[in-house]
């Protein structure tokens, strides 16, 4: 046993969730009457019609619009293949990265009571707070040639910057807190009880994590990986600044589309598009399926 | 290993010697010294926040004290890990392992000890129907009343066959219609097992009821250690003597029940 204060902090909890996955039942209220149900119904319809699904229809119309010849040629393309195939190395790397991190950090910051948890949590939540395009230009301050490490990183033949590495790199960033934004609020509430209670009976900290934790983590794992996954995949702002657009190099499923925008080839743009939006879509039905078997 | 306890107080089983600690520069136990012998039930029996529940994890080694000695069957147990000093620990909320069933729960010690299968079959069998619960073995935590799932807590504690068990405020998730009712049954069974045992509380009625010997705790200090009838009727501080509510006594001696 470590001689380090260890309590259950419950009042002190570092990410007193907004997390979908822990919904609080409210009680039945008094029921609006029928009239305001049928307005926000017609509101919300309305609004999903126009934010979602005009654009999705546009995506598919256009996409399609020159026939599916065009349409698996835009796909196939050379440089689409490349693009995607940069884009799912990115998101596979950071979630698997910021799932790692995202366990650790959020098993520290929940079962371990030290001074300055609290700025540790908020540091971890910068992603979320500045703009990608920031990120982005930080790492090239960072990393590129004329940057902190920049002599470092050239005498050693390291290349980050305009390369696949700074395009990984910038992709994790963004990704960094989902899993730990996920973790933290279920692990807080599980508390220490169970683990200590294991401790006791002589189980070491493997079958601790196998048959107690996890168990408990294992949909809100999950669920992060889920988003952070989406995320990835759809990363543009940071990846755009770190990437410098090297096509068949370092361009990205989103960098690509653009690209195929700005050189007036709408209907390959929106080819690329819809590839990414089946990505989307297959992270939707996943991250639906885990919400049902969460709540279950 | 040194030999401590064996000294002018006898062979205690539990022997706390001068032990202080504190959280954060709170004083949760300031010299404590106090000892419980082999086969009795003691209670720790003071207000919230008098620093009981430390002097139970201390024990059970899930807190380490800053100094003072605390020996266990005459062992000095500060360095060895809670895992082998031969305890069973029953968690306030009993900190069941929520997605095991029962029998699993009250296996998961012997597992981790690496005992043979049919071994373990034969002890869950056994302490399922020490606590009268042979037909829920499959359940879930979450399928049991708060009374079962004291019972298993109980069980899962006992299941490696400690030599003392520890039990944190083991009936204040429990409803005051069924505490007194599990209160004998613990007493009775922790009797039957002849296990020495230390539990914690902040109610006197249930320390009075249940406990061979009291150890009074008050803002991290003992106040006074002894049999129920030495507190009641020799209170050796003013605390004490404010704290125990002795016409509350007398009438639970009449065999009157005061709720």
């Amino acid at each position: 046993m470590a001689k380090k204060v260890q309590r259950t902090y419950q009042q002190d909890i570092v990410g007193d969730g907004i997390s979908s996955i822990q919904k609080v039942r409210e009680p039945h209220r008094e029921r609006p009457g029928k009239g305001v149900k049928y307005v926000l119904t017609g509101v919300c319809t309305l609004f999903l019609s126009v934010m979602l699904l005009l654009p999705l229809t546009v995506v598919v119309t256009n996409a399609l619009r020159d026939g599916w010849e065009a349409y698996r040629e835009a796909v196939s393309d050379e440089y689409t293949i490349k693009a995607l195939q940069l884009t799912l190395l990115a998101a596979v790397t950071a979630v698997a990265v910021n799932t790692v991190f995202g366990l650790f950090a959020s098993f520290l910051l929940s079962k371990y009571y030290f001074r300055g948890r609290r700025i540790l949590a908020a540091l971890i939540d910068i992603p979320f707070a500045i703009s990608p395009v920031i990120a982005g230009l930080v790492f090239i301050l960072t990393f590129g040639n004329v940057g902190w490490m920049g002599d470092f990183l050239k005498s050693h033949d390291i290349k980050i910057v305009f390369a696949v590495p700074g395009v990984v790199l910038a992709t994790v960033f963004v990704t960094f807190p989902f899993v730990f934004r996920e973790l933290l609020p279920v692990l807080n509430a599980q508390g220490k009880d169970e683990e200590e209670a294991a401790a006791l009976m002589g189980a070491g900290g493997f079958v601790i994590f196998r048959r107690i934790t996890f168990p408990h983590i294992r949909w809100a794992l999950l669920y992060g990986v889920i988003l952070c996954a989406a995320r990835a995949l759809g990363e543009f702002g940071a990846v755009s600044v770190i990437s410098g657009h090297l096509r068949g190099k370092t361009n990205t499923l989103p960098l690509h589309v653009e690209i195929l925008y700005n050189e007036f080839n709408t209907t390959a743009a929106f080819a690329v598009s819809s590839v990414l939006v089946v990505l989307a879509v297959l992270v939707l039905i996943a991250r639906n399926i885990v919400e049902w078997k969460k709540d279950r | 290993m040194e030999v401590l306890g064996k000294g002018e107080q006898g062979s205690m089983y539990v022997q706390m010697e001068h032990v202080c600690k504190t959280f954060d520069g709170f004083h949760a136990s300031s010299d404590v010294s106090f000892g419980v012998e082999k086969g009795q039930l003691a209670a720790l029996l003071g207000p919230s926040g008098s620093g009981k529940t430390t002097i139970l994890r201390m024990i059970a080694g899930l807190d380490m004290p800053d100094s003072g000695d605390i020996a266990i069957n005459g062992v000095r147990v500060n360095d060895i890990p809670g895992s082998r000093r031969g305890i069973g620990f029953v968690f306030q909320n009993y900190a069941l392992f929520r997605y095991m069933t029962v029998a699993d729960n009250i296996a998961f010690g012997l597992e981790v000890q690496k005992k043979g299968r049919k071994e373990i079959k034969t002890r869950v069998e056994e302490l399922l129907e020490l606590i009268s619960m042979q037909d829920l073995g499959k359940r879930y935590p979450h399928q049991l009343s708060g009374g079962q799932r004291q019972r298993v807590a109980f069980a899962r504690a006992l299941a490696p066959n400690p030599q003392l068990l520890l039990l944190d405020e083991p009936f204040a998730a429990i409803d005051a219609k069924v505490r007194r009712e599990l209160r004998c049954w613990l007493k009775e069974m922790i009797g039957r097992v002849g296990i020495t045992s230390i539990f914690v509380t902040h109610d006197q009625e249930e320390a009075m009821e249940v406990a061979d010997t009291i150890i009074i705790t008050n803002q991290g200090r003992i106040e006074q250690t002894g049999t129920p009838d030495e507190i009641c009727l020799h209170p050796q501080t003013e605390f004490v003597a404010d704290f125990i509510d002795v016409a509350r006594y007398e009438a639970l001696h009449k065999g009157n029940t005061v709720l």
